[in-house]
């Protein structure tokens, strides 16, 4: 790119384009289409969706200004006031550095930065070195050595350590080995590995070469969910050009390793985040989990040694080479290392995608990284690890980020989706929510989880419609307990954790629903009434957002809801701006 | 609808995927982009020139959630239900949507021009809560703005 015109880079990954960056950059192009001189190019997601487009201009001196919330207005004022006037918009500008505040980017450190399609950009961040250092040195079990000594632990969820689980395939003798990208990700709430695939998905077959040498084999598949189209094509897009630069493909930089990779898209099957499931699909089979032993590592993608890793732990490997394993480990509490990705949603300000390093705790995710609810509610909890997680109260976010210390709050780490909850949440509610996830979820063939989780969802259901009996609470956790002894796989195991943990923490609010018949966070419809209170300034806000047009009241006068029309949906509590909505 | 079924298309997307068992998935995702549901004629089609049998298909084609055996309208609304989208009320716009276009969640529109459908996570959490329309993704919405975008649809269809 030459150096004595401005640049203009434009973040185009699903979620920027969803806030409408397609525009933005339509409006850039048809500028340079009419003789604006500028470089453009596009890059992925830099993590802060919550000021989503994103535009980076670049002066001529290499200044960078970051430009958020960018839509067509800001976007034609920028390109003739600072692109072509010279005169940067400030007001609309995002300090990186300091947004980016207690992070540690190692798995996002190129996101953001570098064009996702085009692979220059990421030799020119040290891409491919660790392959082609790995492939030189010739020694496997080092490699396996370093990733075992860095303390890298499966992002996946599972926790284990990567480099034992090399270390097995690699102890397998065989004619022919596998390895396996799970981008699966079918956690509601998470989209770590998405954004990875579509901002960096050099890293991740890098990794993933590297690991394939490491253990012996030359093929791989990433399984990767058919919802994430964009991450799909850049991933395809990636291998094509890797291959034609001999970076991927036969006698990689001359050593005679080949390495082939396939993408095959999943075909919407939470379950087959079980390893097992998984490649039984790729197998072109029902996504059912099988028994292990064996496990993969013996006998799995068509009966031959397989290492599945997910995305996020193949992204890290690449670093882990580059800068070896003392420099991963000096990360993290004495048996977590390294980063951590979280996807923050739900009721937070800065919500998006953040990297912090292991030990760090829950309070500091939410209230420092994430700038808390943003509003003046409190936050009430914090969802960790999505189905097969569990809810972690305010009163525990001195917990820090840590597999162990995580699972004895009795959520798990899970892949990273954290989903905020504010006192608006109901958390009989949350739990009725998962139960419906997995038991439709649920491939059928453990009996306890196919049926008991059924039965929980029915109970739950029964609770929030407000017709729960006093036994329900004892019922649930004899239920739960069943559920999770008899099932073969994580999907089932897990599953009562969400019921589990909201009993544990919430106790009250689920006796509230039984024996009062009230919902405090007024999201149970049955078990609850809004008021208008008299700090009703008479905004009309309300009464112009109520779907049913049932709230009556002169401007400037408090206003009235008539409970015979309402149907309790909770938006005039959402809008109003003077707290003057009450649950009862 | 037309009972017709173009067995050629049918044929040549076997002929360009392949045979073996392993195929299966992928190619009833083709058939799926063909036809925009699998078709049960189409299931016996492909169990009769290839490798794979009919319960293979029928299972793998009634296991995943992607798959469809039955017509859908042109324009596939999908609300999220993800976490995120479920805490900022994605229950709501499933109504919204519903009184909108007069059906309920999972039907079609008696002029096949609209199926309602609600989906698991779509990954654009901080957006919550968000619908799916083909590849348009229509975030931070409530339901007066989730039924607005049938009313623009409308307006784009009339004009376009």
């Amino acid at each position: 790119m030459s150096a004595n015109k401005k640049t203009i880079v434009v973040g185009m990954s699903t979620c920027n384009v969803a806030a409408g960056a397609d525009e933005v950059l339509k409006i850039i192009q048809n500028r340079v289409n009419a003789g604006l001189d500028v470089n453009l190019s596009i890059t992925g997601c830099l993590g802060m969706c919550y000021c989503e487009p994103q535009v980076k201009v670049l002066d001529e001196d290499g200044r960078e200004h970051l430009y958020i919330k960018v839509d067509a207005g800001r976007m034609e004022k920028i390109l003739t006031d600072h692109v072509e006037g010279g005169e940067p918009q400030v007001k609309w500008t995002l300090d990186f550095a300091e947004a980016i505040g207690k992070q540690r980017r190692i798995v996002l450190a190129n996101c953001g930065k570098i064009d996702p399609e085009k692979l220059d950009d990421y030799l020119a961040r040290d891409g491919y070195k660790a392959l082609g250092k790995v492939l030189k040195d010739n020694q496997p079990e080092a490699v396996i050595q370093e990733v075992q000594d860095s303390g890298l632990r499966g992002r996946g969820g599972g926790g284990f350590s990567t480099g034992l689980k090399w270390r097995f395939a690699f102890n397998n003798k065989a004619d022919k080995k596998y390895v396996v990208c799970n981008a699966d990700e079918g956690d509601p709430g998470a989209f770590m590995d998405r954004t990875t695939l579509e901002s960096d998905p050099h890293a991740v077959l890098e990794g993933m070469a590297i690991g394939a040498f490491a253990t012996g084999a030359d093929e791989a598949y990433v399984y990767c969910r058919a919802e994430y189209p964009l991450a799909i094509k850049r991933l395809n897009r990636a291998i094509a050009q890797a291959e034609e630069k001999g970076y991927l493909g036969k006698n990689i930089f001359g050593t005679g390793f080949n390495f082939e990779v396939h993408v095959k898209e999943g075909a919407g099957a939470f379950v087959c985040g079980e390893e097992t499931a998984l490649l039984a699909s790729i197998e072109g089979r029902r996504g059912m989990p099988t028994i292990r032993p064996p496990f993969p590592a013996e006998s799995g993608l068509f009966g031959k040694p397989t290492t599945i890793n997910n995305v996020e732990t193949w992204a890290n490997v690449p670093w882990i080479v580059r800068h070896g394993a003392q420099a991963f480990a000096a990360y993290g509490t004495e048996k977590s290392k390294g980063t951590k990705v979280f996807a923050l949603a739900g009721k937070i300000k800065h919500g998006g995608l953040v990297e912090v390093p292991m030990g760090i705790t829950l309070d500091e995710i939410i209230h420092d990284v994430g700038g808390g609810t943003g509003t003046n509610r409190q936050v009430k909890a914090v969802q960790m690890g999505g189905p097969s997680g569990g809810c972690v109260p305010r009163e525990l976010f001195h917990t820090r980020i840590d597999y162990d210390e995580v699972t004895r709050t009795g959520a798990i780490m899970g892949s990273g989706g954290m989903v905020v909850m504010d006192e608006t949440t109901c958390m009989v509610d949350v739990a009725r929510y998962f139960l419906d996830f997995t038991q439709l979820e649920s491939c059928g063939k453990c009996t306890f989880c196919r049926i008991g989780t059924t039965r929980m969802l029915e109970i739950l259901t029964r609770i929030c419609d407000g017709k729960g009996v006093p036994e329900d609470i004892d019922i649930l956790e004899d239920l739960a307990e069943q559920i999770k002894t008899t099932s073969l796989c994580g999907l089932g195991q897990t599953a009562p954790n969400p019921v589990l943990t909201t009993l544990r923490y919430f106790r009250n609010e689920y006796e509230e629903h039984i024996f009062d018949k009230k919902c405090r966070a007024g999201k149970c419809r049955n078990l609850c009434t809004f008021e208008i209170n008299d700090k009703c300034v008479g905004c009309t806000l309300c009464a112009r957002n109520c779907p049913m047009d049932c709230i009556t009241g002169k401007s400037k006068e408090q206003h009235f809801i008539q409970q015979d029309k309402c149907i309790r949906c909770g938006v005039c509590r959402d809008v109003c701006k003077f707290d003057a909505v009450t649950v009862k | 609808m037309c009972n017709c079924i173009d067995i050629q298309k049918v044929d040549s997307i076997v002929e360009r995927i392949g045979k073996d068992p392993t195929k299966a998935i992928p190619v009833l995702q083709a058939v799926q982009k063909e036809f925009r549901y699998v078709p049960l004629e189409v299931i016996e089609r492909i169990a009769q020139t290839t490798e794979m049998t009919e319960s293979q298909l029928y299972g793998v084609a009634t296991f995943f959630t992607q798959f469809r055996l039955e017509p859908v309208g042109e324009k596939i609304i999908k609300v999220c239900h993800g976490t995120a989208c479920h805490v900022g009320g994605a229950e709501g716009l499933t109504e919204a949507l519903e009184a909108r276009l007069g059906i309920k969640d999972g039907e079609n529109t008696p002029d096949m021009k609209y199926t309602l459908e609600s989906v698991a996570c779509v990954g654009c959490c901080s957006l919550a809560p968000v619908v799916m329309v083909d590849e348009k993704t229509y975030g931070s919405l409530d339901r007066k703005k989730a039924a607005k975008i049938i009313d623009d649809l409308e307006k784009a269809g009339e004009t376009g």
